[in-house]
């Protein structure tokens, strides 16, 4: 109980932040290196945002779930801007130019913010015991123990999470924006031919990447703390939710982040955490093995 | 556009630039040498390699050593630096990284020319570099609290003299534990050297004292979510003892109190779990009435020593433990006094050897093994210490205090002799 309801929490962001990911990738073509310190900023920005605010904390929190977003995309359309524009989108160099980006982001970071992790107070947190049943001694017995518990602003990043992709999805498949996305994504030439701006279209949907990557930063920041590493390890899985549910395809990653988020936090409580990385890692390089375009990823033509 | 800064790029270009930056690092060849002149000459300033963890999982004790380490600097400087000569440190980072430790210790002897290396504390970082010093024979005083130096895995070079070892502060503790707190005790700790120290001495000393460690759960220190460790903890726990370093301890702190609710265990707690975390933080209330082990008082204490005053003032620090500029970065008060004290040390031991450059560096270490008492004072305001030139480890007073209103009052003191064990090596018997 308490390993699915962790899962589901690392589940939530995870699929927040493998979405960016997967649209930059879906949409552009490119692999963003740099994404978990974008991710990273919008944690640190949460932190930044809610201190200004100040006393009241539902107030800094929603600031900071509207600002810190908005302020990260910016950061990330002027990189397209700057630097992905004037490669021309090359796969390589971008790789390349995005790892730059990563140190830069973090060592900017190191040295403006400083390296201490820094608290972001949630809007509400109630622990939210539950009860536990056992056959004692003095016949069916129902007793609280310690661990198994949740907090109520657990359960809001769930809904949270779930409430922001069913927006995405609706904006992808039912809105003009998403048609030219959309339209982007499966021939960019073409589209230009039709009057799209391409390259606007693109710094749109970088910073939209990065906008969605700072959402699940802020979402987390209440239960882990911001801190200038904190960037390390959502890149890394959601690589690995983002290759096992199919480069560039949406409903893919959404699949792909439930099926990391609950194995991992399943597999952590029962048996080991460094078993669960073990496992996520192997099912990436299956997946490589037998399915090279992902769950529900189309085979390149 | 692109055109014509591709054609700029030419080979001719390249040369002139690699030749440029050639012509400038045998400039900045010459100049370490002109200084070493000037050293022979006793005149020059002695400069000390200050390994600094500015970047990586140690940033926030890196930034407190440092700040901590440039006002003992000044003070000394204040003083009449060493034997008349003035003190420059030279900071390198190191990435709280071992194998860049090695290099930046190899940097000091080769390229600045320094008399010695200091500062280093996260033991993984010391074990890689230790042994680069003893080959370049460049002293390297470290502030690490690893059972390293003393457990004889080093060498001659590598001396501890400014902070107490895991070995020690373990010993110390585990009677407390035992008698006030609990017998069955979980273990929580980072998983590399100093983590390991902790889980071997303390299962050690507990046992000594009848107690016993039903489970020990390692935790890498890269780590960022905790909860799910914790379901490993034994239900008969009596104490949770936790020691976590890295950015992610006010999380694993945090998380530990979501997970328990008002049900827990007993804690038992190294302030290195909370070091530059500010214990009004959201989230931390389950701590009041917990017990930790501190190094130095982080809170200023109804007893506070006039030299505690002193360092406290001298380094920037409020009655809080925080920077005087501002209340929200707290600083690393449980080992940051090692800097202090081991500097002077480092003068003390200079005086006494009538050091004056680096043909002096065995003089230096034979001196600073000849120590033994260093009373409670200005260079010393942690407290007294007895130093142990065979293991070149020092021994001192350790705290206990519990979060008593928010914050931590110290409840029991240890003497020196409660830490003291066993020689493990006899470093002076090796040859320099």
């Amino acid at each position: 109980m308490l390993a699915s309801l962790e899962g589901a929490v690392t589940a939530a962001i995870l699929a927040l932040t493998a979405m960016g990911l997967s649209i930059v990738f879906g949409v552009m073509r490119v692999v963003n290196v740099a994404h978990g310190e974008f991710y990273m900023v919008g944690a640190v920005l949460a932190w930044v945002v809610a201190s200004m605010v100040g006393a009241n904390p539902v107030v800094g929190f929603v600031a900071a779930l509207v600002i810190a977003p908005l302020v990260v995309g910016l950061i990330a359309m002027t990189a397209d801007k700057l630097i992905l524009q004037r490669l021309a989108y090359d796969p390589d160099r971008t790789i390349v130019a995005t790892i730059g980006l990563l140190y830069i982001i973090q060592q900017t970071t190191l040295m403006t913010f400083g390296p201490d992790a820094r608290p972001v107070q949630p809007p509400f947190n109630t622990r939210l015991s539950l009860p536990w049943f056992e056959w004692g001694e003095n016949g069916f017995e129902m007793f609280w123990p310690w661990g198994l518990s949740i907090t109520s602003y657990k359960l809001f990043v769930i809904i949270a999470a779930c409430a922001i992709l069913t927006a995405l999805w609706l904006l992808m498949t039912r809105s003009k924006a998403g048609l030219i996305m959309r339209a982007t994504q499966q021939d960019s030439e073409t589209a230009q031919a039709f009057g799209i701006p391409v390259g606007q279209v693109y710094s749109y949907v970088f910073g939209l990447g990065a906008g969605l990557a700072a959402v699940g930063a802020v979402l987390v920041v209440p239960i882990q703390q911001a801190h200038y590493l904190m960037g390390h390890d959502p890149l890394l899985l959601s690589f690995i939710v983002v290759i096992i549910g199919g480069l560039g395809s949406l409903p893919g990653t959404v699949i792909a982040a439930f099926l990391i988020g609950m194995s991992d936090g399943i597999i952590s409580v029962f048996f080991s955490p460094t078993l669960a990385k073990i496992i996520a890692t192997l099912a990436v390089a299956l997946v490589l093995v037998f399915r090279p375009q992902g769950l529900l990823g189309r085979v390149e033509r | 556009m692109t055109k014509t800064t591709k054609q700029s790029f030419t080979r001719r270009g390249l040369l002139k630039t690699l030749g440029a930056g050639a012509g400038v690092a045998a400039a900045s060849n010459f100049v370490p040498d002109l200084a070493r002149f000037a050293h022979a000459q006793g005149s020059g300033p002695i400069k000390i390699g200050f390994q600094m963890h500015a970047t990586g999982i140690g940033a926030s004790y890196g930034r407190w050593y440092d700040r901590t380490t440039q006002a003992a600097v000044a003070r000394i400087n204040d003083m009449g630096g060493i034997g008349g000569r003035e003190v420059e440190i030279v900071t390198e980072d190191d990435g709280t990284d071992p194998k860049r430790g090695a290099e930046v210790v190899e940097k000091f002897a080769t390229q600045h020319n320094c008399d010695l290396a200091f500062g280093t504390l996260f033991s993984h970082v010391v074990y890689g570099s230790a042994p680069r010093a003893g080959e370049l024979k460049l002293p390297y005083f470290v502030v690490s609290e690893g059972h390293h130096v003393a457990s004889g895995k080093l060498n001659r070079y590598t001396l501890q003299p400014g902070i107490t070892d895991v070995k020690s502060q373990v010993q110390a503790m585990a009677p407390f534990v035992s008698e006030n707190l609990g017998k069955k005790i979980t273990m929580i700790y980072p998983d590399f050297a100093f983590g390991h120290d902790h889980r071997d001495y303390f299962t050690a000393a507990i046992e000594a004292q009848g107690g016993e460690v039903v489970a020990s759960i390692p935790i890498p220190p890269t780590e960022t979510s905790f909860t799910k460790y914790f379901p490993n903890i034994p239900r008969e726990t009596e104490v949770l003892y936790h020691v976590m370093v890295g950015p992610g301890v006010l999380t694993f702190v945090k998380e530990l109190g979501e997970f328990f609710g008002p049900n827990g265990p007993k804690l038992f707690g190294f302030l290195d779990s909370l070091e530059a975390v500010s214990l009004a933080s959201p989230g931390l209330e389950f701590l009041e009435g917990s017990y930790f082990w501190e190094g130095n008082p982080r809170h200023a204490q109804a007893d506070q020593s006039e030299y505690d005053k002193m360092y406290r003032a001298a380094v920037g620090v409020d009655d809080m433990g925080a920077s005087v500029d501002d209340p929200k970065d707290v600083s690393t008060y449980s080992h940051m006094f090692g800097c202090w004290e081991t500097l002077n040390v480092i003068k003390a031991g200079m005086e006494a050897s009538g050091y004056s450059g680096p043909n002096d560096r065995a003089a230096l270490i034979e001196a600073v093994e000849a120590m033994t008492d260093m009373p409670h004072s200005d260079d010393h305001p942690q407290g007294a210490k007895v130093f142990n030139g065979k293991t070149h480890q020092t021994f001192g007073h350790q705290f206990i205090s519990q979060v008593t209103d928010g914050k931590l009052v110290v409840k029991h003191t240890t003497s020196i002799e409660d830490g003291m064990y066993a020689d493990e090596v006899d470093y002076t018997t090796q040859s320099f």
